[in-house]
C-alpha cells in the first residue's frame, strides 16, 4: 500500500529541527549514504535503507529524482531472509550425523553441536533470498511534515531511527496529544491547559 | 514537552472522545461541520466502528460492521461509559468521494480509498509518475485536512470551558435521547 495504490495507509510526522544547508545537497548525500545494500548471497539476515519510488530495486538518488513538485519522495525498504524453523532442523540434523560419521563418535559436545547449528544457518541465509518490504514516503521540507505510508508499528520505528541517523532531524509522531500541542494552533495559554485534561465521562 | 510514549499512552481518550464528539457532530450538529470544513457537501459514518469501554477493569471492545450495520448497539456501549475507538468515514465534496478509517489513539487514516484516478501505464514515463503522485498528494491532502481542521476545532473546544459546561451535557443528551428512541 504505497502512494499511487488504490487503498493507502498514513501515518504523519512533524519534521523537527534544521536541514544543514544547502538542504537538497545534504539530504541527497544521506539518501546515498544510507540507500539500502543487497543481501542476497550474503550470510547477511536483514538490511535497511532508503530507496527509489517506482524503482525499488534500482536506487537512483542522483539529479534530484527524489524531488516531485514542492516534495521529496522516496522509500523505506526492508529486506529480511525467514527460514522455516523445521528446515534448520533437518539441517541441523543432516550436519550433525555426517560430524557423528567422520568422527566416529556417539555424541557430539553442546559446543560442537552450536557450532555446527551455527554453521548451517550461515549456510542457509546466504542461499535464501530476501524478501522486501517497500514503505514509501512524501517529505514537504518547507512546511516540516511528512507522511510515511503504512501504519505498522516496526516500520514506523525503523523510519524515524534510519530518518535521524541520515538527516540529523527528528520525526515527531503526529496523534491526539501532540498534534494538539504542535499543530492545532491552540494559544500557549490553551496547550498549558492540555496536561491537565482528564478523561470525559458521558 | 511530555516523553512521547508517555503522552500517547496517558492521552489517547482525547482521540476516542474526538470520534465520539465526531459521531455526535455527524448525527446532531452537521452546522458545526459545515462551518469547520465548508467545501465538504456530506460527511457520514461509514460501515465500521469500534467501541470500546476502558471504564471497567477488564476492556471491552465492541466491533459494528458492514453496510447496513445498525449502529444502536454502540450507542448503548456510549451509555455504559464506552468510546468510539476507530470509526470509518466517508466524504464527498461535490462528486468526489473519499472512505477511510479513522483510529482514535493515533488518528492514524488507513483503508484510504480517494477518488478515482488515471491509473499509471507499466513503465510508463517519469513525468507521468511525477503526475500521478502530485494528484495522489492532492487528493490525501484533502482527506488529511478534513480530519486535522475538525480535530484542531474539538481540541479547542475541549481545552475550554465550554467543553465541560455545554458540549458534555449535550453528548449526555444525545446518548440518551438516541435510546430512548430505539
Amino acid at each position: 500500500m504505497g502512494i499511487l495504490s488504490s487503498t493507502a495507509a498514513i501515518t504523519r510526522y512533524r519534521v523537527d529541527g534544521e536541514i544543514e544547508a544547502p538542504a537538497l545537497e545534504t539530504i541527497e548525500t544521506g539518501l546515498r549514504r544510507y540507500t539500502i545494500s543487497e543481501i542476497d548471497g550474503e550470510d547477511t539476515e536483514k538490511s535497511m535503507g532508503w530507496t527509489s519510488l517506482g524503482r525499488p530495486f534500482a536506487p537512483d538518488f542522483t539529479d534530484s529524482a527524489h524531488l516531485i513538485g514542492a516534495y521529496l519522495v522516496f522509500c523505506l525498504r526492508m529486506d529480511r531472509k525467514s527460514i522455516p524453523a523445521a528446515i534448520v532442523k533437518k539441517h541441523v540434523m543432516a550436519a550433525e550425523a555426517a560430524k557423528l560419521a567422520e568422527s566416529e563418535r556417539e555424541h557430539l559436545s553442546k559446543n560442537e553441536r552450536q557450532d555446527i547449528k551455527e554453521a548451517v544457518i550461515a549456510r542457509l541465509i546466504r542461499r535464501v533470498p530476501a524478501s522486501p518490504s517497500i514503505y514509501d514516503m512524501i517529505w514537504n521540507l518547507e512546511e516540516k511534515w511528512l507522511w510515511f505510508f503504512t501504519n505498522q508499528k516496526a516500520a514506523n520505528e525503523a523510519l524515524e531511527t534510519l530518518f535521524s541517523k541520515s538527516f540529523d532531524l527528528q520525526l515527531v509522531r503526529l496523534f491526539p496529544y501532540t498534534i494538539a500541542e504542535l499543530a492545532a494552533d491552540l494559544t500557549p495559554e490553551q496547550i498549558d491547559r492540555l496536561p491537565e485534561l482528564t478523561p470525559t465521562r458521558l | 514537552m511530555l516523553d512521547l510514549s508517555v503522552a500517547f499512552n496517558r492521552y489517547k481518550f482525547l482521540g476516542h472522545e474526538f470520534l465520539t464528539w465526531l459521531w455526535y457532530t455527524i448525527e446532531a450538529d452537521a452546522g458545526t461541520i459545515n462551518q469547520v470544513v465548508p467545501e465538504l457537501s456530506a460527511l457520514a459514518i461509514g460501515n465500521r466502528m469500534v467501541i470500546e469501554n476502558r471504564s471497567t477493569d477488564n476492556m471491552e471492545s465492541i466491533t459494528i460492521r458492514g453496510d447496513d450495520a445498525g449502529l444502536e448497539e454502540g450507542l448503548l456501549a456510549l451509555k455504559k461509559g464506552a468510546l468510539v475507538a476507530e470509526m470509518g468515514l466517508e466524504m464527498k465534496t461535490g462528486e468526489n468521494e473519499w472512505r477511510f478509517t479513522l483510529k482514535g489513539e493515533s488518528l492514524d487514516l488507513s483503508n484510504l480509498k480517494t477518488p478515482e484516478t488515471e491509473p499509471l501505464a507499466a513503465g510508463g514515463a517519469e513525468a507521468e509518475q511525477d503526475g500521478a503522485v502530485l494528484e495522489k498528494v492532492y487528493l490525501y491532502e484533502k482527506a488529511i485536512g478534513m480530519v486535522h481542521a475538525l480535530y484542531s476545532h474539538f481540541i479547542r473546544l475541549r481545552v475550554s470551558k465550554e467543553w465541560e459546561m455545554n458540549i458534555v451535557p449535550l453528548l449526555k443528551n444525545w446518548v440518551a435521547q438516541s435510546r430512548k428512541g430505539q
